[in-house]
């Protein structure tokens, strides 16, 4: 029906410029911290300064006299005005979710965690009067080290716990995982780090609320990835009736996942203006913005994979600790197990076993960040195939490519449950290693190696393949999600033939507003110019499941192609009326209906929309309607895939890593527009490598964020980025109508392993079988001594005591 | 308070500002320039960054009252009629995502293409070093950039 084969020109697979700019390179955005209403009044948190105490006084006397306060609230105050903050992923039936609430009452759990809240006509009298809270803490001691959090008998985060666990997630093995490791010719075990994040979008977070007493209505704005998510949890947390909430996420710059959340400031600032019967702001300051955002990462990872002599692989198991910080936040609890599906990633194995412990410290809450639970997964599985590598003596692309599923044994039925449709793993590598020039770079690794050239080269190598395009609904329930993971659209005809295109994805930079005009577009066959597209506002789109997990493509724009073709369809009928025929001959192509065999009689859905509109004339028992709903619930994850290589110079003397070649080449399946997929490449490269070289969230043995401003914790620079090349591969996607995967955290996902095995790569011959991240020179020259001072011809980890990892460039 | 007068994209304001009060608030809250945005609170990301009398400087880390008697173009004021050269490329080279970044790196990328009309690779990227992008791993800015100096070398030989 919707022939897009037959049509000489396609909006699909061209690099289409984006709708978005024009206001984004001319400043005329809308951001939250943009909004502005009369008698507008502004909050600001006053934060616990401490990781772990009880509360035994507030006074807020002296605040509430300073000049343009209007009101001091503590969190006791507040306690009956909202219920706990949402955690919708009760991954067990016992997970141990103790209550979260929008300001602390009586027992502050991290550094940052809210303890009361001036109102003030302006925003520096809110944060100047916050000075004058007297509050006196009690000090408890502050659970800091993962490690040691999830042994028996540590001391707790939440005083009323007498264990740190809030579950344990297993993935039933068997005993087959350990029949194979015990029959294995080669076993190798890694503990890997994989350090806690700041996804620091690059607007902090903001809020307006502005409620309408008469009515008991209250609009939200929020710079939040998730307004249909966070407004039924805003009617259920507040006992608000759900009609009555509407949420707007206007122009938001940037999630990464930390904007996929509930909140305390959204709960917060919604209560008290319904309260006070004002609107009310909060911007957050960077700094409050790093402590009081979910952080991402955060694990200990157990390895051990088990090989025959030819480096078949027989088993694999893992084993985690995943810190949650001191709360569970939205679905802190589900991130690792995103992971566990991916450990196997593209290498056919006979058994496989995984758990995962969630530990709760005294820190900033964990929760998704761009790749949420598949990047870790990633990393382990990527990092240990090079460890088993050279275990064996075997070249580490030749041990993949003697493991990986063959592009003829798709679809495959993987060990942890999945089927992947589609794949090929070996044109990508072709490709890569080509572009890489890897022949090559081997050869110059050699004579590095043979000449002691005190900067060695280091080839790392990531094939990865990763879940995205979240996801069934069925296969959400399952792992007891408290969603679905289905998508909506609207496509309504104009009168004038223009489009509106209404969706509940909630894109902040991905350039959906361009892509779903392509798409509607194509369809349609609408120019792309009469297309709008609508979202972010629940009055405006009521249904949707929000932008995070690489879903909106692959969920939201089936929804859409879906849509498109049910208001083709029902203009047919109009058509047929309009052109005297029968509808069996209508034939639909590029936006025109002609009757079979006459191509002269032909209409175009444009003037069979103004003939809906003016509904003079039309068939018995056909609505007067050109809209069409669609909502789409996938059957299957798309899966893409890719293979990143990249070469570092190592200069063994001082431990400094410079990236010199970074080549992937990704498989998305097919492709909407190539220039935004390249830029969602480009951007989730730079936070996957970003993780290897630069970002590592600190704290000190009192829970204190260490690295708590720009100054410290340090986002790359486009000085520090290297130049990528990047090319694709395209294997269709079987699971959906466009043959289209997941793109945004694929980048993300599969570089950082890449760039850690470069650098162990270079150093191996020194011994260097691990090097903590961010791999700076410190931790570089780290690994270096422990590994000479282990002795001559044996090899060793680095050590966490003589390799601490360091947050910031040196 | 203290008297300043300031012209900011062509247009001159006379206020009475606090003298703590930072340049980039009294853009965004006193004039209602919202063009600009504050990214961080230890001057480096850059996202607030102007033209002050042609140079790029990032309006936190100067007061308002320091700005008395400054010409000052924001994104909001640098486009006459047209865009200019450097925000076509932004868009054409698809150097932004969600565009929070975007209006500080444009002043960035204007004042050193001003300094310097015919950079290397290397030199945009150490001209961009104090604005941070989360989005796109800079490779498109930096293309952007030097279309954008192609251009306007074109359009004066």
């Amino acid at each position: 029906m919707t022939a897009v084969e037959d049509r000489p020109d396609t909006e699909i697979g061209k690099a289409t410029l984006r709708k978005e700019d024009a206001r984004l390179v001319t400043g005329q955005t809308r951001w939250t911290d943009n909004i502005v209403l009369p008698g507008m009044l502004h909050a600001s948190l006053l934060r616990s300064p401490m990781a772990h105490a009880r509360i035994t006084s507030i006074d807020t006397s002296a605040a509430t006299e300073r000049p343009g306060v209007i009101a001091v609230f503590t969190g006791a105050e507040l306690a009956e005005s909202y219920g706990a903050l949402p955690c919708a992923w009760p991954v067990t039936p016992d997970m141990v979710n103790p209550p979260h609430m929008a300001l602390a009452t009586d027992e502050v759990r991290y550094v940052g965690d809210g303890v009361a809240v001036v109102v003030a006509r302006d925003r520096a009298s809110a944060v100047d009067a916050l000075e004058y809270i007297d509050v006196t803490y009690e000090p408890l001691e502050a659970v800091v080290d993962l490690e040691a959090a999830a042994q028996p008998g540590a001391p707790t985060a939440h005083s009323q716990l007498d264990s740190n666990i809030s579950y344990t997630w297993p993935f039933a093995g068997g005993s087959a995982i350990e029949e194979a490791i015990e029959g294995a010719a080669h076993v190798v075990h890694r503990r890997f780090v994989n350090q806690r994040l700041i996804p620091a979008a690059i607007e902090p977070r903001a809020v307006v609320v502005d409620p309408q007493a008469a009515s008991g209505e209250v609009t939200v704005w929020s710079a939040t990835q998730v307004p249909h998510i966070l407004r039924l949890m805003l009617a259920l947390t507040l006992s608000i009736p759900e009609q009555k909430v509407r949420v707007i996420a206007p122009d938001v710059g940037g999630g990464f996942g930390s904007k996929l959340n509930v909140y305390a400031e959204e709960v917060l600032l919604t209560a008290l203006a319904m309260k006070m019967g004002r609107p009310i702001k909060w911007t957050a300051t960077r700094s409050e913005d790093m402590q009081a955002t979910v952080h991402g990462r955060d694990q200990v990872q157990q390895i051990t994979i088990a090989a025959d002599a030819d480096g078949r692989i027989r088993g694999l198991k893992v084993e985690l600790l995943a810190d949650m910080g001191a709360y569970l936040q939205l679905v802190s609890p589900g991130v690792p197990l995103l992971g566990a599906f991916m450990y196997p990633a593209i290498y056919k194995m006979d058994a496989y076993s995984f758990e995962c412990r969630g530990v709760f410290t005294n820190k900033t809450p964990t929760d998704a960040y761009r790749g949420a639970g598949r990047p870790e997964a990633t990393f382990a599985i990527e990092r240990i195939i090079d460890e088993l590598a050279a275990e064996i003596g075997m070249e580490p692309m030749e041990l993949r490519k003697r493991n990986w599923i063959t592009h003829e044994e798709f679809p495959y039925e993987m060990v942890a449950g999945l089927t992947y449709d589609s794949g090929n793993y070996e044109a990508a590598t072709a490709r890569a290693m080509e572009l890489f020039d890897y022949d090559g770079l081997r050869a110059e690794q050699q004579r590095r190696r043979e000449q002691g050239d005190p900067v060695q080269l280091g080839i790392g190598i990531s094939t990865f393949t990763e879940m995205c395009g979240l996801a069934p609904s069925r296969v959400l329930g399952s792992l007891s999600y408290g969603a679905g993971g289905w998508e909506a659209a609207t496509v309504r005809m104009l009168p004038t033939g223009k489009v509106e295109v209404v969706t509940g994805t909630s894109p902040h930079g991905q350039g959906h507003v361009t892509a779903w005009s392509q798409i509607a577009s194509d369809y349609l066959g609408v120019p792309f110019d009469d297309i709008d597209v609508l979202h972010g506002d629940t009055k405006v789109s009521p249904m949707g499941l929000d932008t995070y997990g690489s879903r909106s493509l692959v969920v939201g724009g089936i929804a859409l192609k879906r849509a498109c073709d049910k208001v083709v369809e029902k203009a047919k009928k109009f058509a047929a009326h309009m052109l005297e025929a029968s509808e069996d001959d209508i034939e639909f192509n590029a936006g025109s209906y002609s009757v079979k065999g006459d191509p002269e009689k032909s209409t175009t859905i444009q003037d069979i929309a103004l003939a809906v509109f003016a509904g003079h004339d039309y068939p018995e028992g056909v609505e007067l309607d050109l809209t069409a709903n669609m909502v789409f619930d996938p059957e299957n994850f798309s899966y893409p895939h890719g293979t990143h290589l990249c070469a570092t110079e190592v200069d063994t003397e001082t431990g400094r890593v410079t990236i010199t070649r970074y080549v992937c080449v990704d498989d998305i399946g097919n492709v909407v527009n190539p220039m935004i997929v390249e830029g969602q490449v480009h951007g989730g490269l730079a936070q996957g490598i970003a993780q290897a070289m630069w970002e590592g969230v600190e704290y000190d043995d009192a829970g204190n964020l260490l690295t708590g401003t720009f100054i410290d914790y340090t986002l790359p620079t486009a000085v520090d980025m290297p130049h990528f090349t990047t090319d694709r591969t395209e294997t269709p996607a079987t699971s959906n109508d466009l043959g289209v995967k997941g793109v945004g955290e694929a980048g993300t996902i599969a570089s950082t392993p890449a760039v850690v095995n470069s650098v162990v790569d270079a150093l191996r011959p020194m011994g260097v079988t691990d090097v903590l991240m961010p791999m700076t020179p410190r931790n570089v020259w780290a690994a270096l001594s422990a590994a000479r001072s282990a002795g001559e011809g044996s090899t060793t980890m680095a050590s966490e005591d003589s390799a601490r990892p360091e947050g910031g460039q040196q | 308070m203290a008297k300043i007068s300031v012209s900011v994209d062509g247009t001159t304001y006379s206020d009475e500002v606090e003298p703590r009060t930072l340049f980039v608030h009294y853009l965004r809250e006193t004039l209602g320039l919202t063009g600009t945005n504050v990214g961080c609170d230890t001057s480096n990301c850059g996202a607030c960054t102007v033209l002050v009398d042609g140079r790029s400087v990032k309006s936190c880390t100067m007061l308002a009252v320091q700005a008395d008697g400054a010409e000052v173009t924001t994104v909001q004021g640098l486009a006459n009629g047209e865009w200019t050269p450097v925000q076509r490329a932004f868009h054409e080279k698809h150097g932004l995502q969600c565009g929070y970044c975007t209006p500080g790196m444009i002043c960035a990328a204007t004042s050193l293409l001003r300094q310097n009309p015919t950079p290397t690779e290397d030199e945009i990227r150490h001209g961009l070093e104090g604005n941070l992008c989360r989005c796109t791993g800079y490779q498109n800015i930096v293309a952007a950039v030097a279309q954008a100096a192609e251009e306007m070398q074109g359009a004066t030989s």
